[in-house]
């Protein structure tokens, strides 16, 4: 590649007298967009058909399964399906910002993956400060919301909007303030400080390094729903309300970046979560080759996130929609004070313990295995009351 | 109470403004004068030993010399039921209102309005509720003929079978 | 806050709007997301079935009735049968009300299940609409089988029904009812008791007693707020009284008695209490013929009635004028959702969009009853 460019630059291709660093920079930038189109937009798409499989299985359906295997090729006729149609731009909207709009969007939760550590060396750019990257970068999702509701010229998208910006911008700050326990426990913003910080083995997880940090988790996790408009906080876009909130006037592939980004940016939610409570790409050395070991973290990574993309997928099978009042009461009422709560407390806890606290990690981690284990009981105790046979295999 | 013994305790205070009480229907109905209306019906659901709190219906019937509006009272409280009658003029059906005692009167009083054409004096919002604003005619009135358009839109097709029916009649 | 002018925005909800339950239309005059005011339009679906009947006769108008309530079309046919039998004076044999009893009171659970299962999606939760409906489907299986038909039955005459249950039919509907009473309790579990569900619908839009009698309120809404009145038992009509039920009642357990959660739980409580009846009355069921003798051109006296059904929707009242000749002078038909329908511009003050949407689905309102 570097010979390549470099043939180019002798040939004259970019003018007399070029400085080779800019060329550089501009093919490797654009080497990376092209990798991030080619591997976030076809995982946000899989993730839809992943979304509407379980789905239907919680609603005793089938789900898409004729396009391929399983249906799993779904994703790709619907997106062709999309871009066929046609675009539709109404005669009253505000068309520049009308276009504009989803590119905003789009981009909101493209730019995140530049900072993803999906391994100890698979990461595009370790910023010094990812982990503010990361939680201020798809705040612009707002703005293009905000734009699409307003730009539609339509009451019902415009409520949507304005939904959407206050629900987004309340609960940054419980999201914001859940990240800063781990922060002053590492002492780093980077993604790869606190990743490295933590062990592959739970107990090391900051999850349970102590009661605060995991008050902290489930917060970050909650406002994550809150801020992609995932149920039980998909108010914005709340269809029995108001139509399709700020989408109602999209068509085309318009209304497929919308809906790519809102599944994209569940991933993205699960992965801080994941780097700065699960441990990571944490893998045990059991390898030497370190291309494997990154393949292992690799997997470890994914498999922990896609985890938590289930939980989201399960919680919007099952829980009904929150009103306005109550998601702004949630937010401001517990998410923000429990926060500052929080963040003492861990800052308290690190003067007395600055190297963590064995005991307490251990607890946590029985407490959190005592929690899964209840659950599972009463996951198995009600499968068996249930009546199996209305539900469908799951390979149909 | 039987609804007999309630139109004799009307006829008893109200004495002839109660035009009529029949008992030759299935359910026996009374007649009562359309002036006398507000003031039966306020009778009838402040009286303690009749109460009647609901009106469960009100509709009207063309009976094509007079209009007959018909209200089914109902008392949840004693559990019994009693049906009033007033007999309109066809041409210029007019009635007090009763919304002001019962509220369910509102919307079944502009249904009567806007299929029977029967004017309530004194509703708060007399407007046409089932059909288009702009309809001219009361479809419920048995010389009620279908317009053959309305705004363009055809209603009647010409065929070999409406032309059959046409010479019929 | 005097000093911040808002404007007051005016929004148009339907004739179509995911939520609004057929073709209904609201004009909401909203201050942000409160409503001051959601002003009811219908008549989108007026048909002006009670001009048919004076066209169609008493037997031809049966296949009508079905529309004026799709979703629970049984009771609409037995309200006509009721009303044509009650001017002719004829009789139905026994067989044949235990059959009238059965097909409504399963047709009661398939609209009750369709209301529960629409709070859920008009709340934001899918998963219980598609249970209902799956549950829904299988009722709608055995009716088909009892009449052919899935949701305009046409299966009533007047003087009994037009079909006697099939061969086999009676263990398949005990075998359902087996089958439907864990899947309530299922039901409940993953939604009725969600904590989100009970604080969308608890102290929302309520209803109390007087209001609800002034408004002409009638069955499950009007029960919910605590009135205890329903025409099967108070106005014993078919064979009711043979059956041992109970009428649940409102209890404002969540929050006030006569508010939306309250509505939503007299569905499915009715729901236990259909399925008690439909068990007496399939395990009772005596043998003979299912349909009287009728005269098939008859004409009743100049006379006029009234008759009172307990639909789903609650006491439908049939009032039919007739003249001496074989085709009705009058028909009206007094529906739930036409008396509910009124009542929401005044419980729409003062609520958030949200919950006019939780409103309308917790009166469970169906546009062709209220237009006809």
């Amino acid at each position: 590649m570097q010979a390549w460019l470099d043939s180019l630059i002798a040939r004259g291709a970019f003018g007399p007298h070029p400085s080779p660093d800019l060329i550089y920079g501009a093919a490797i930038a654009i080497a990376c967009a092209l990798v991030l189109f080619l591997v976030a937009v076809p995982f946000a798409s899989i993730v839809t058909w992943v979304e509407r499989r379980v789905w239907a299985r919680i609603q005793s359906r089938i789900g898409p399964n004729r396009v391929g295997p399983n249906g799993f090729l779904q994703w790709l006729a619907d997106g062709f399906k999309h871009i066929c149609k046609e675009d539709v731009v109404p005669a009253e909207a505000d068309a520049p910002l009308f276009r504009l709009a989803p590119y905003l969007v789009v981009l909101a939760f493209i730019l995140p993956w530049a900072v993803m550590p999906f391994a100890s060396s698979l990461i595009l750019a370790d910023l010094n400060i990812g982990i503010l990257y990361i939680t201020a970068v798809p705040a612009l999702t707002v703005i293009g919301i905000l734009m699409a509701g307003w730009a539609s010229n339509n009451k019902w998208s415009l409520i949507g909007g304005i939904r959407s910006a206050a629900q987004i911008i309340s609960y940054e700050i419980p999201a914001g303030l859940a990240i800063f326990p781990v922060v002053l426990m590492t002492g780093t913003l980077s993604m790869q400080g606190i990743i490295r910080a933590q062990g592959w083995a739970p107990d090391r997880w900051f999850l349970f390094a102590n009661p605060f940090c995991f008050v902290a988790a489930v917060i970050l996790f909650i406002s994550g729903l809150a801020e992609n408009n995932r149920t039980p906080f998909d108010l914005p876009e709340a269809e029995s309300e108001l139509v399709a909130g700020f989408a109602t006037e999209y068509s085309s592939m318009r209304y497929l970046f919308f809906f790519m980004a809102e599944w994209g940016n569940m991933f993205i939610a699960a992965a801080i979560v994941v780097t700065l409570f699960l441990g990571g790409w944490q893998f045990p050395a059991i390898v030497q080759s370190p291309r494997l070991m990154n393949l292992l973290q690799l997997a470890t990574f994914m498999l922990k996130c896609l985890f938590l993309v289930f939980v989201s997928m399960w919680i919007r099978g099952t829980l009904p929609r929150v009103r306005i009042d109550q998601m702004m009461s949630l937010c401001w009422k517990y998410f923000v004070p429990i926060s500052f709560i929080n963040l003492l407390g861990t800052a308290v806890w690190v003067a007395i313990f600055p190297d963590g606290n064995r005991f307490t990690q251990w607890l946590m981690l029985s407490f959190g295995v005592a929690v899964v284990l209840l659950f599972l009981a009463r996951v198995v105790a009600f499968t068996r009351r249930a009546r199996m046979e209305l539900y469908f295999h799951p390979t149909i | 109470m039987e609804p007999l013994s309630i139109y004799q305790a009307l006829s008893s205070r109200f004495k002839e403004r109660i035009l009529e009480i029949s008992d030759k229907t299935i359910d026996p109905f009374a007649v009562i004068e359309p002036t006398a209306l507000l003031d039966v019906c306020t009778f009838l659901r402040d009286d303690p030993e009749l109460a009647m709190d609901c009106l469960s219906n009100q509709t009207g019937v063309d009976y094509k010399d007079r209009i007959e509006v018909v209200y089914h009272l109902f008392s949840y409280k004693h559990r019994h039921s009693c049906i009033l009658k007033v007999k309109l003029p066809r041409d210029n059906p007019v009635v007090a209102t009763v919304e002001g005692l019962w509220r369910s009167a509102n919307w079944m009083e502009r249904e009567i309005f806007d299929l029977l054409g029967v004017t309530f004096q004194g509703h708060s919002d007399l407007r046409r509720i089932l059909m288009p604003e702009d309809w001219e005619g009361y479809p419920l009135r048995k010389d009620f003929v279908e317009p053959r358009e309305y705004h363009g839109i055809a209603t009647v097709r010409e065929s070999p079978i409406v032309r059959l029916d046409q010479k019929k009649k | 806050m005097s000093a911040f002018h808002t404007e007051e925005m005016t929004l148009n909800m339907g004739p179509q709007h995911p939520s609004t339950h057929g073709v209904l239309r609201f004009v909401i005059k909203a201050d942000g997301e409160v409503m001051r005011e959601a002003i009811p339009d219908v008549g989108y679906l007026h048909r002006s079935i009670e001009k048919i009947a004076e066209k169609v006769g008493y037997h031809g108008f049966m296949p009508y009735t079905d529309r004026v309530d799709y979703v629970c079309a049984m009771f609409t046919n037995q309200g006509w049968a009721m009303a044509c039998e009650k001017l002719a004076h004829i009789e139905v044999p026994r067989r044949g009300e235990y059959c009238r009893v059965i097909a409504a009171e399963f047709n009661r659970i398939a609209s009750h299940l369709l209301t529960v299962g629409l709070m859920g999606m008009d709340i934001g939760a899918m998963t219980p609409f598609l249970h209902a409906l799956r549950e829904r489907e299988m009722i709608n299986d055995l009716i088909e089988e009892l009449c052919g038909a899935r949701l305009t039955f046409n299966y009533m005459r007047i003087g009994g029904v037009a079909w006697d249950l099939p061969p086999g039919w009676r263990d398949k509907a005990l075998a359902y009812l087996d089958h439907l009473e864990p899947i309530l309790d299922e039901f409940n579990a993953l939604f009725s008791y969600n904590k989100i569900c009970i604080q969308r619908l608890a102290n929302v839009a309520v209803i109390s007693a007087d209001e609800a009698i002034n408004y002409n309120l009638v069955g499950p809404n009007l029960r919910a707020s605590g009135v205890n009145w329903d025409v099967r038992k108070d106005l014993p009509y078919s064979v009711y009284p043979e059956f041992d039920f109970e009428v649940p009642l409102g209890r404002g357990e969540w929050g006030t008695v006569g508010d939306a959660m309250d509505r939503y739980m007299m569905r499915i409580r009715e729901m236990v209490q259909s399925a008690r009846i439909l068990r007496q009355a399939l395990t009772q069921i005596p043998d003979g013929p299912v349909l009287g003798k009728v005269v098939r051109n008859f004409k009743p006296a100049a006379n006029e009635c009234q008759v009172r059904v307990e639909s789903a929707r609650g006491d439908q009242g049939w009032y039919v004028v007739s003249d001496g000749t074989g085709f009705p002078h009058r028909v009206h038909v007094r529906t739930g959702s036409f008396a509910a329908m009124g009542m929401i511009q005044k419980l729409s003050k003062g609520l958030m969009i949200a919950d006019l949407v939780v409103l309308i689905a917790s009166l469970d309102v169906i546009a062709p009853e209220i237009d006809r």
